[in-house]
């Protein structure tokens, strides 16, 4: 087991590494480079930019020296002091920008994880126990819907029901004179009042999804011989399911955390611009557009890390999960 | 048994058990008779389809959900009372406590019987805390016994193994462990070793009977290799569609059949010592659409010994030929009669 964990973080050094150059080349991409882009900027705006200005930005940010240099320079920045670089797009370091949005993504991704997990494993299991029951054709519908609807729809039809309904305020996750106060207690029932519904549009929307899976999987298990054998030892119904098949047919999720982060991070844009929460995605979005690369580049550095660091706890999870792949 | 007559542990009469399908309703047992001696090994034999696992697993109350118990009775005897199976439901306690405590089954693939991600010392524990009230540190004690007593090595090491670190016999064997971890008064076998190859069979014929003789156990032996029941049986039902066609001691199976099915079957198989044959006999004609049964006895369109109106009309009763055996069949009953006629 041990030997198995150390083989896997070996494994992601070079993909950390590889990764960090795939960012790289990204900044890099563009045509021109910042200082040109950045005079021509000011040449738009109608100022006055006298000759040899883009030669002392270049100089300045040490555009003129070799790649390789630049890349270890920006890494090592990264790696010493969290600096990711300037945003040009904001005019202020990327790190001011993206560590608070990192954080409530994160929060707001894993509560939704967990919500969809909470509503979607025991409603599959129970489908599949009871397959053509009343219960498993109804969660089959509200799944077909939940799949169909695209979730940007459902987070305004919430937000408009919650705002005639209740006169509620919904958008973002904050009231407007809340947004600056200091964290206190109304604070956070202000925030609670505002993340249930992007946490139940995402929930939702991801639970129909895996209600399916579930459920298909779990059939598939249930069908399996040691599940008689179960039984014929005298345990009932439930507690054969939930001790043997469950946990075999949970496998696949495990080793889906991986990609669950990153998609999380990236992945709720739409609803994130429609809500208009403080995350990630809507940021990640305008940076690509406005060719902003320093910004776009710390993005991709940090998706990619996310990847790689949730296979590896994936992986890790499901060689506790799962004996069978830990002697492979 | 010479002489005692004792009440057998286990009396199945005139079970009937259907599946619903979309098609319409399948008998897949159709009034099968069966009975069980105690410290007996009672082998069931018949081609694949004849119903011979749902029969056991009514004893156990593990049918599909698309099953249910149409009729008949299936009583289990112990020490004095008489519980009737069929009545008891599927999920109740009693029927929970009879699985795995006084009644344990092992199956035909020990690959994917055996839970894959659980220790064998796990899936041994889980029938003894279930059923006995001991402590874990005793039902861990009682587990090492019983992996001790079918015979695996190393037993520690054994204990925290799981099932795809193990050879088939040995998984046959853990197998065997937890169906007989609370010392049950009955295992049902369907078709344990029909996966193994020949070696490994005949091991774990031998541990069966070894096992039965030190527990005193009785077994229900189901397999559809003559060989096997040869091995190890004392009485032999054969089954057919549905029904058991003729229940004797093995001798007189193997050596005086006489149901027509039972003797199709014993030719089908070659024979060491057997004058040569050109290829092997198969019993002429198709297993029936077990959605439309043929009207009078099963067998009629099969049987050579089907003449007359009678074999196409009217389902055989069971013919008592004598104490230890019977048989469904016309051609049967006349012989009986005549003999009994007869000086
Ligand atoms: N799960 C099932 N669904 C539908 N029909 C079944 C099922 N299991 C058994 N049957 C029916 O019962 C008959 C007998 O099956 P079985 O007892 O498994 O035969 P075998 O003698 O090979 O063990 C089959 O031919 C089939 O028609
Ligand atoms: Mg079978």
């Amino acid at each position: 087991m041990i030997s198995y964990i150390l083989n896997r973080i070996a494994w992601a050094v070079p993909m950390l590494f590889l990764v960090s150059v795939a960012s790289f080349a990204v900044i890099q991409l563009p045509p021109g480079d910042f200082a040109s882009a950045m005079v021509a900027e000011m040449r738009t705006q109608g100022d006055v930019v006298p000759e040899g200005t883009e030669e002392r930005i270049r100089h300045e940010y040490g555009l003129d020296r070799p790649i390789y240099e630049q890349y270890v320079s920006w890494m090592g920045k990264i790696v010493l002091h969290g600096d990711f670089g300037t945003s040009l797009g904001f005019n202020q370091p990327v790190s001011n920008l993206i560590w608070d949005r990192l954080f409530l993504t994160v929060s707001i991704s894993l509560a939704s994880l967990i919500l969809t997990w909470v509503i979607a494993i025991p409603i599959g299991v129970y489908a599949a126990a009871r397959q053509y029951s009343f219960l498993d054709y109804f969660f089959t519908i509200f799944g077909f819907i939940g799949r169909g609807f695209p979730e940007f729809l459902s987070a305004l039809i919430l937000m408009w029901f919650a705002y005639s309904w209740f006169g509620m305020n919904v958008g973002g996750l904050f009231s407007p004179e809340m947004q600056n106060a200091p964290w206190s207690l109304a604070k956070v029932i202000d925030l609670a009042n505002h993340l249930w519904i992007p946490l139940l549009v995402l929930a939702s929307s991801g639970a129909a999804g895996l209600i399916r899976i579930v459920r298909a999987n779990m059939l598939d298990e249930l069908n399996k011989p040691y599940v008689e054998t179960a039984l014929s030892q005298g345990l009932t119904e439930w507690s054969v399911i939930w001790r043997y098949p469950v946990r075999v047919a949970l496998n696949p999720f495990i080793s889906t955390i991986g990609w669950a982060l990153p998609a999380l991070i990236s992945g709720d844009v739409i609803t994130s611009v429609v809500l208009n929460l403080p995350t990630t995605g809507p940021l990640l979005l305008k940076a690509l557009q406005s060719q902003d690369m320093y910004l776009s580049g710390a993005f991709i550095l940090i998706l990619g890390a996310f990847t790689i660091i949730g296979t590896i706890v994936s992986d890790i999870l499901l060689a506790i999960s799962d004996p069978r792949i830990r002697y492979r | 048994m010479a002489g005692e007559n004792p009440k057998p542990i286990i009396e199945i009469e005139n079970l009937k058990v259907h599946f619903k399908m979309r098609e319409g309703v399948v008998k897949a047992v159709d009034g099968v008779n069966l009975s069980l001696m105690p410290g007996e090994v009672l082998g069931v034999v018949g081609e694949s389809g004849s119903g011979k696992s749902v029969t056991v697993r009514t004893i156990m109350q593990l049918l599909p959900k698309i099953a249910s118990i149409a009729d008949g009775k299936v009583l289990f005897n112990d020490n004095g009372t008489t519980t009737d199976i069929a009545k008891l439901a599927k999920n109740s306690r009693d029927m929970r406590a009879l699985r795995g405590g006084k009644i344990g089954m092992i199956f035909q693939e020990p690959m994917t019987a055996l839970s894959p991600v659980h220790t064998i010392g796990h899936q041994v524990m889980t029938p003894i805390l279930l059923h006995t009230g001991l402590s874990k540190r005793e039902a861990e004690q009682r587990a090492k016994e019983t992996l001790d007593m079918v015979r695996l090595p190393r037993i520690e090491e054994m204990m925290r193994s799981y099932p795809h670190q193990l050879s088939g016999g040995m998984r046959q064997r853990a197998m065997i462990a937890t169906a007989l971890a609370c010392r049950p008064k009955v295992l049902i076998a369907d078709e344990p070793t029909t996966a193994l190859d020949v070696t490994t069979e005949a091991q774990i014929l031998d541990l069966l009977k070894e096992l039965k003789r030190e527990l005193g156990m009785s077994i229900v032996f189901i397999t559809h290799n003559f060989g096997v029941v040869a091995d190890i049986a004392d009485r032999v039902s054969v089954m057919y569609l549905g029904n058991v066609v003729e229940t004797g001691t093995t001798e007189d199976i193997f050596y005086d059949p006489r149901h027509p099915y039972t003797r199709a079957l014993l030719n089908s198989i070659p024979r060491l010592g057997a004058e040569k044959q050109p290829r092997l006999n198969t019993i002429p004609g198709m297993i029936p659409d077990p959605y439309r049964l043929p009207a009078g006895c099963v067998f009629n369109p099969r049987c050579s010994a089907a003449t007359d109106q009678l074999c196409r009309t009217t389902y055989p009763g069971i013919t008592r030929i004598n104490d230890h055996r019977m048989a469904r069949c016309h051609r049967v009953a006349e012989a009986v009669a005549t003999e009994s006629i007869a000086p």
